[in-house]
């Protein structure tokens, strides 16, 4: 202990439900998605217009079905860098299935089945064989991609039935997108699955010490498998949207998601190393993002320029509160 | 060291069998040019590896190396573009290396993030950043003096300088983590960090210098990159940095920290580079390269985890079995 811990104070009550609220990192995320929402409609005529917010979501949906597990993920204290490349190898198997001859309910099968059975290695080796997740999905990483490489080299995927369209081109009512209706149900269940089961209490117990929630009856190996599986899956029904939504595969296609679903893990309250954060903070975290990425669409910014801008949210919102507390 | 060194022995041995069945088919593979262009080629890659290496024994990690090699090394086609005489872009690329090296370890030292995010972050930002320098505009082979191009091809015993730049840096840096205080202090920081506090070893300033010493080698590569490829844009090594850590794990560095040698690193990178210059030849696809050496990262690291169960942190006690 080399810096003195600041005084700490144990009250015999907390604070009211409302007070702990208005001093949580939602409400912070809350207030810069308002913040966000209002300088874009004074930056940009087009903003408040139903069908351009529409269009908006999907900057955000597919990542955030990722994000989701992510967090769960990352709450347990383990990471995956291989989503990107799981939605390049699924969304490949989808364009093998299609020239196969395969109608619409297989090709989306087979793109759910490949995410599942690509988190299913990555829970293996890291469950299984009890191996460092960073350095396992780094290599996956590379393995998965890799073998969309082989199959398509330099070549594209096109040509899909006009039947998936609807997953990443349908609209459900109005300007109510299905991906939109996907990202809200998944929301639901994945709060419901973390906040309100026990299966979200353990992955909290492993993430803070893994060696206690293990002698507390928790069978960590197990609960670290499934929440690899469930990443894969997420990133399988990604890529079924993105695929959809592009209407092509190149091996090339998602790179660099795994920054942009991490960063909105990270923005969303979620500790990189592991044991707290929330999925609502995720929620508004997927949001911001998709208003600023929208934002900047809207002013002409180039796609690398926002990546700087993202690089270095991912940076300022772990450093600042870690800065505040040295205070 | 005896038990580090039956590691390394193995991996030069597999290296040296699969460069044998190469030669069985196409003996123009081991022809002596050929191989000092093989090591010649997979220079770059050893010199980040060196540097990568070190911040994997803090246990760190630095993701942001080929990024940092992309952007030092536009700015050395700008400077030379610009004019300015060559010593002084070398002095300027290393420095400027060490700067964004050094930009990591403060946040690591200082802020206290963990590496994984930082350069995470850092890896975009400074490929943002070339991006904002040059507009997206390439610089290309007739926009740079002959001298600029000229110094890591010019051949020297048969070895290009890039390759004899590649021999230096492992010979100072072996004996820098031998032979002086700051390498034990890298090998303690990640071997038990708090027995490194309590033997009077800053944590923060030795991880602080790893992302330094990284740093300042991936400025060093930016400017041979450039030069030997004689272009320079954005997406200059795009993805490079997993085949950099890549060839840390092949190479037997604990990613835990504390564990691997310099020779273990060189080794890693020469596999990957005979793999890579090997598939042309035997005839297979280079779009199998990602997967391959995905699959090579994935084997080795259940390996080294395989080997160091039984002894704790000792890697690959029995590796030759």
């Amino acid at each position: 202990m080399t810096t003195p811990a600041p005084p700490r104070l144990i009250p015999d009550r907390l604070h009211g439900r409302t007070t702990r609220a208005l001093r949580s990192w939602e409400a912070i995320l809350v207030a810069v998605a308002i913040a966000v929402f209002i300088a874009n409609s004074f930056l940009s005529p087009y903003f408040l217009n139903a069908w351009n917010l529409s269009d908006a979501t999907f900057n955000f949906t597919e990542k955030a079905l990722i994000a989701f597990a992510m967090a769960m993920l990352i709450i347990a204290g383990e990471i995956d860098l291989s989503v990107a490349s799981i939605i390049a190898l699924a969304s490949t198997a989808m364009g093998l299935a299609m020239t196969a001859g395969a109608g619409v309910p297989v090709i989306v099968a087979t793109g759910i089945a490949t995410g599942v059975i690509c988190g299913a290695i990555n829970g293996f080796l890291v469950a299984g064989l009890g191996l460092p997740s960073i350095v396992v999905t780094i290599g996956t990483m590379s393995l998965f991609r890799g073998v969309a490489f082989i199959v398509l080299g330099d070549q594209a995927f096109t040509g899909y039935p006009p039947g998936l369209a609807y997953f990443g081109q349908g609209y459900v009512w109005w300007v109510i997108s299905f991906e939109l209706v996907l990202f809200a149900l998944c929301a639901v269940i994945y709060w419901a699955l973390l906040h309100r089961t026990t299966f979200g209490r353990a992955v909290y117990a492993i993430g803070n010490n893994a060696t206690a929630a293990q002698f507390s009856g928790i069978r960590v190996a197990r609960v670290r498998f499934i929440l690899f599986l469930l990443t894969g899956l997420m990133s399988g029904i990604a890529a079924v949207c993105l695929t959809s939504r592009l209407g092509s595969t190149r091996p090339s296609i998602a790179t660099g998601w795994e920054l942009e679903v991490v960063t909105m893990v990270v923005l969303g309250g979620v500790n990189i190393l592991g044991g707290s954060g929330t999925i609502p903070g995720v929620v508004l975290a997927a949001i911001i993002m998709g208003l600023v990425t929208f934002g900047f669409g809207l002013l002409n910014v180039p796609g690398i320029v926002m990546s700087i801008f993202l690089g270095a949210l991912l940076i300022g919102v772990i450093a600042l509160p870690r800065l505040m507390r040295r205070k | 060291m005896k038990l580090l060194r039956q590691r390394e022995t193995l991996l030069a041995l597999v290296i040296l069998a699969s460069i044998a069945v190469i030669a069985t088919r196409f003996p123009a593979f081991v022809t002596p040019h050929n191989l000092a262009n093989v090591f010649n080629d997979t220079s770059p890659l050893i010199l980040l590896a060196i540097g990568q290496m070190i911040v994997i024994l803090t246990k760190c990690i630095d993701l942001s190396v080929a990024a940092n090699l992309a952007l030092t090394g536009m700015v050395a086609a700008l400077m030379n573009g610009a004019g300015v005489p060559l010593p002084l872009i070398l002095l300027t690329v290393v420095a400027l290396g060490a700067v964004l090296g050094a930009v990591n370890g403060l946040l690591v030292w200082k802020v206290g993030i963990p590496s994984i995010v930082v350069t995470l972050g850092t890896m975009t930002i400074y490929r943002g950043v070339i991006f904002l320098m040059t507009d997206g505009k390439w610089v290309n082979a007739h926009e740079m003096t002959d001298a600029f191009k000229a110094l890591p091809r010019h051949v020297i015993l048969g070895l290009p300088v890039m390759g004899w730049v590649a021999i230096a840096m492992i010979l100072i840096f072996a004996v820098v983590l031998t032979r002086t205080a700051l390498g034990r202090a890298f090998y303690a920081v990640g071997g038990n960090p708090h027995a490194a506090v309590y033997a009077g070893i800053d944590v923060g300033r030795t991880q602080f210098w790893a992302f330094v010493i990284s740093g300042a080698l991936a400025g060093l590569t930016g400017y041979l990159w450039v030069a030997r490829y004689a272009v320079a844009y954005v997406d200059v090594a795009g993805g490079f940095e997993l085949d950099v850590v890549a060839a840390c794990v092949i190479g037997g560095i604990a990613i835990a920290g504390g564990a691997g040698s310099i020779w273990g690193a060189l080794l890693g990178a020469l596999f990957l580079g005979v793999i890579k210059n090997a598939l042309p030849v035997v005839g297979i696809s280079p779009f199998w390269q990602m997967a391959i050496s995905g699959t090579a990262i994935v084997l080795a690291v259940a390996f080294n985890a395989a080997q160091s169960r039984p002894k704790g942190r000792i890697i690959l006690r029995e590796a030759s079995q």
